[in-house]
């Protein structure tokens, strides 16, 4: 004999199992309808694979799990789906539950039944998926789906739980008593797929014939049945595993990780249907006491009317109030039209003399009754006095999700407070709070995008009010000089060249002020981004024409000091917009005219520490798609007006960065033509704009260029290296 | 009531509790009634009327239902227990005034049941033995009980039949006499113990009705009413300050057993620090709770101004609860390893 462990606290109520203990289980006679909700497990409600009106066998598939913690829904006998839809649902929330209904044909014509013979051989995931197919849950109330608790391995022990603490339910005690063969079967599967060291079976010693029934039926294994002291809740799953093994699981840990898992006993004995006999679960045995005639176990169909369920235990007068499960943990039925779910191990028709109303509650006088009774050693007039103050923070920190809510505490006290009630309602306020957290978060995060888009579209505006000023204040430069046709003439001009391109950039940078810091050192990396960009395949057709045209345009404009500010927010809306990869072959031609503007910028040397920023800063762009095309959009018109006001004599390095994206670019041949093309028109664009007479030297260059990259991939090299030669540096 | 509710209960209610707190006074009643005389029940009597009026006018004041809170008993027990610490043949205002107090300002100011931080009988016998020393050292001579009518006349018209010795009603208590003959000198702890008023234990009589507080005591423990760790730490706090000191200097101190038989301390360890409305509530809590009750009683016995200190050691600790049951929370269930987060 092992030892056992005792748990702190616990109660003994009355018991009032003998009213339904002490006969055989009874089959009852097909129901006129059925109500089988989806919702049979923790996890997701089911989803329906069968249409109203279609027959269907018994045992048939007719709804499929919906994710992980959810299981499959099968029809308890055959007949017709009348109707898919919210029907009353057994559950304390009273809402009404997707759910199919059935009318039974009578026939009970079974679907051919598949098992899993080979389980011994079966891998884990095998059994586990067979499980699932077939419906499993935990049968002792919480229906937890079955297959996810035989997921560990290596077990040392498994504890199989037959306490069955809770007064009136007898469910177990006559499943133990009359299919202890079976729910053996049941352990030998479970106890082979998690390669459990040792299986203890622990029943109440209330139940004398179910402990020697299961002894007989253990006979030979290497089980052991443990007979363990009435108290409750001995059958809770934690009080349990610390009764036989001396091991306590604290919330949020999983019972696997100290080497034990706990299985209740018409789960084992459903596991075994399933897997030796494919029988996939439809109907569960269920305790109807209470104000009953006939006070019984019945095996019942999944989706029985619970009503009607009642009448065949006899019901003297309509049922009041009908709890479902036991008097401590269980719920008033919110609607007796409910079909019977997996979770339904009792069902106790509330009577005036052994449930008479709790008298109103008084003040918590602090005598420590409750925490004497807690199995979860908690405080639980702390915990009330947290819950009614809504001291939320205080309750958890209180341990206030340590509470099993057995209702051990309210039984006990004295000032009748229904303190399990305040313990669910805190915790329900404080997992909505989380939600409103997380809810809270995620519009922050929005609007801080949102923030950054308007500060972007604010930036947009300005860079587009810049370019416009330096284009009137290139015009201004251009209308200045008379139109003598060299370059030579121009040597007279540059004072008031340079006046108005001050002027410009007096404009450009009133306007460029909102920009934010983040902004205008995206700015420089405009490089990179277009490195990037130009790498993009798609992005060749264009980026193979802009770079040239850009350059050509750099190389004929004369020597004026550039309007820089201006200059960068284009780059900025460029870096943007060669990030985001659907427009980029649209980005990755501006980019790429944007370094080549660049190039001409000989005053601003592009600070390298602003790189990381601009990284981050490019990212957030790119998140927003749609508006970073439009940026492209944009840019592509401040770019030709830059292009044609910058004049300083381009860097060498933004000259490498468009060589770069024009070798890229001219890699691809077929782009080549069109790129040939487009250079010309850009080309009389450029002409059109640019005050000075373009050198005709630098022209032909340029065609030649595009001509060339046009013809061959290497010839690309070529005309970069001919752009450079064209720089009058 | 949610239908989520436990749906069955325990039939016990705070009544119940309270009843059988009465009940277990019962013993200890008895006896000092013997060795006190009538005085004693008169004064449970006038303290109840006086509880149960203030409790119904202060709950009708608050908007509050008078029935089930009258019907608690909770009242009835600060009621008795103040009285029965209050002097036997004090005068009738004397425990009206420090019932009302307890009542009004110590429990239903606070809130009520369940409410007040201080326990409201000591809350009553601290302002009457503040405010009205002289009237409370006037207790009368046990085993030597007035007459019925006498003690009437005296607790009601402060008068005396003629032949009575006004000693009879106004000799001080072992505690008071021992400070008292202490204070004048001449005498050390032994002599003056061996004077008539202290019998063979150090408190004539009035070991007798210790000891009917022990069996209440006894019996409210084995109804789980009360715990074991207040009661016997506040003993152990006792014996153990007296202790150390009577082994210091037997000349200057009393023994523990002086201690315990004296004063309030058996009716205080059963009845007093075991109230959960103003005590600790966890098991360590209880143990630190009781224990400082008991050092704290003896110690402002010996150096404080005034005779007896179970109000006061009481009162001092109320203050301490918070923060005692803040530090000793017990651990939960699977976390016996790890500190409290």
């Amino acid at each position: 004999m092992s030892r056992l462990y005792d748990f702190h606290g616990g109660i003994h109520p009355p018991e009032n199992k003998q009213q339904s203990n002490g006969t055989p289980i009874r089959q009852l006679p097909l129901p006129p309808l059925l109500h089988i909700a989806l919702a049979q497990s923790v996890g997701n409600a089911a989803l329906p694979c069968v249409q109203p009106g279609q027959q269907v066998l018994k045992g048939q598939l007719i709804a499929t799990p919906d994710g992980r913690l959810s299981v499959a829904v099968h029809a308890p006998t055959s007949g017709t789906v009348l109707a898919i839809g919210e029907h009353a649902f057994a559950h304390p929330s009273g809402l009404p539950a997707t759910t199919i209904t059935l009318q039974p044909d009578g026939r009970e014509h079974w679907q051919p039944r598949q098992n899993l013979p080979h389980w011994r051989e079966a891998a884990g995931s095998e059994l586990r998926d067979f499980l699932q197919q077939m419906g499993v849950v935990g049968l002792g109330g919480a229906v937890f789906p079955s297959h996810l608790k035989l997921a560990a391995g290596r077990l040392q022990t498994l504890v199989v739980n037959g306490a069955e603490c809770e007064p009136y339910i007898t469910c177990d005690d006559r499943l133990m008593q009359e299919r202890a063969v079976d729910i053996v079967a049941g352990i030998g599967i479970a106890a082979h797929a998690l390669q459990a060291g040792e299986v203890l079976i622990g029943i109440e010693d209330n139940k004398p014939l179910a402990i020697a029934a299961m002894q007989t039926a253990c006979h030979g294994s290497t089980f052991r049945v443990v007979a363990i002291p009435t108290k409750y809740p001995s059958g809770g799953a934690k009080q349990l595993i610390r009764i036989l093994t001396g091991k306590e699981v604290p919330h949020g840990v999983r019972a696997t990780e100290l080497g034990v898992q706990c299985l209740n006993v018409a789960t084992l004995y459903a596991i075994a249907r399933a897997v030796l006999h494919g029988e996939p679960l439809l109907s569960r045995i269920v305790t109807l006491t209470g104000a009953v005639t006939h006070a019984a176990n019945v095996e019942a169909l999944l989706g029985s009317p619970l009503d009607w369920l009642l009448a065949q235990a006899g019901l003297p007068a309509p049922a009041t109030e009908v709890i479902m499960g036991g008097p401590l943990m269980g719920f008033t039925v919110p609607d007796l039209a409910a079909g019977l779910s997996k979770a339904g191990n009792c069902l106790i028709v509330k009577n005036a003399a052994e449930f008479p109303p709790r008298p109103a509650a008084m003040p918590c006088i602090r005598c420590g009754d409750c925490a004497s009774a807690c199995p979860m050693e908690l405080q639980p007039m702390d915990l009330f006095w947290f819950a009614k103050a809504k001291n939320f923070g205080k309750a958890q920190e209180w341990q206030l999700f340590d509470c099993i809510e057995c209702g051990a505490c309210s039984y006990v006290c004295p000032s009748q407070i229904p303190l399990v009630d305040y313990y669910r309602f805190a915790k329900s306020e404080i997992w909505a709070a989380e939600r409103d957290k997380k809810a809270a978060d995620l519009a922050r995060r929005r609007h801080e995008f949102r923030q950054f888009r308007i500060e972007r579209e604010k930036s947009e505006k300005a860079e587009r009010l810049a370019a416009r000023a330096a284009e009137q204040a290139a015009k201004l430069a251009a209308s200045q000089p008379p139109a003598s046709a060299t370059l030579v003439a121009s040597d007279d001009d540059p004072k008031k060249a340079i006046i108005a391109a001050a002027m410009a950039r007096a404009a450009a940078q009133q306007e460029a002020k909102p920009l934010s810091e983040s902004h205008i050192q995206a700015l420089d990396d405009a490089k990179q981004a277009a490195i990037k960009a130009a790498m993009e395949r798609a992005a060749a057709r264009k980026a193979a024409a802009q770079p040239a045209a850009g350059a050509a345009a750099d190389s004929r404009v004369a020597a004026n000091p550039p309007p820089a500010s201006g200059m960068d927010d284009a780059k900025q809306a460029a870096v943007e917009a060669a990030l985001e990869r659907s427009a980029a072959r649209k980005a990755a031609a501006q980019p790429v005219a944007g370094a080549a503007a660049d190039s001409s910028v000989a005053a601003n040397p592009p600070p390298a520490s602003g790189m990381d920023d601009a990284k981050q800063a490019a990212i957030k762009a790119a998140m927003e798609r749609a508006a970073a095309r439009k940026a492209a959009a944009q840019q592509a018109n401040s770019e030709t007006a830059a292009n044609s006001v910058s004049a300083s004599p381009p860097l060498a390095s933004g000259m490498d960065d468009v060589k770069q994206a024009a070798v890229k670019a001219a890699m691809e041949r077929a782009a080549a033509h069109k790129a040939a093309a487009q250079q010309a028109n850009n080309e009389t664009a450029a002409n059109s704009v640019a005050a000075s007479p373009p050198l005709a030297s630098g022209m032909d260059d340029a065609k030649q260029a595009a001509i060339k990259a046009a013809m061959e991939r290497s010839a690309a090299r070529k005309a970069a290296a001919q752009q450079d030669q064209q720089d009058p540096t | 009531m949610t239908r989520h509710a436990t749906h069955i209960a325990k039939p016990a209610t705070v009544s119940t509790v309270m009843l059988k707190v009465l009940t277990a006074l019962l013993p200890g009643i008895a006896l000092s009634v013997y060795c006190n005389g009538i005085g004693v029940l008169l004064q449970l009597g006038l303290a109840t009327v006086t509880a149960v009026a203030a409790e119904a006018a202060m709950l009708r004041l608050r908007g509050v239902p008078l029935a089930p809170f009258l019907k608690d008993l909770s009242a009835v027990v600060t009621a008795w227990l103040l009285a029965l610490a209050m002097p036997p043949l004090g005068a009738w205002w004397l425990i009206v005034v420090a019932t009302l107090f307890a009542i009004v300002v110590a429990k239903q100011l606070y809130g009520g049941l369940g409410n007040n931080p201080f326990n409201p009988a000591m809350v009553g016998f601290a302002v009457a033995i503040i405010s009205f020393p002289a009237q409370m050292a006037a207790w009368g001579s046990p085993l030597l009980p007035l007459d019925a009518m006498a003690q009437l006349q005296w607790i009601f018209s402060h008068s005396l039949p003629a032949g009575a010795a006004l000693d009879a009603v106004s000799s001080a208590t072992p505690l008071d006499l021992l400070k008292t003959g202490l204070l004048q000198g001449g005498q050390d702890v032994p002599q003056l113990l061996t004077g008539t008023r202290f019998g063979q234990f150090g408190n004539a009589g009035g070991e007798w009705i210790a000891l009917g507080w022990l069996i209440g005591g006894l019996w409210l423990w084995q109804q789980k009413l009360i715990p074991w760790q207040t009661p016997l730490a506040m003993l152990a706090g006792v014996i153990g300050m007296a202790g150390a000191l009577w082994l210091a200097a037997p000349a200057q101190f009393a023994s523990p057993l002086f201690h315990l038989l004296n004063g309030a301390t058996l009716l205080a360890a059963v009845f007093i620090v075991t109230d959960p409305v103003s005590g600790s509530t966890t098991p360590r809590g209880r143990l630190i709770f009781g224990g400082l009750v008991g050092v704290l009683t003896v110690l402002i016995r010996v150096f404080g101004g005034f005779p007896d200190a179970v109000a006061f050691a009481v009162l001092i600790m109320n203050i301490a609860v918070p923060f005692i049951d803040q530090y000793t929370q017990p651990k939960v269930f699977g976390r016996k390893g790890a500190r409290r987060a």
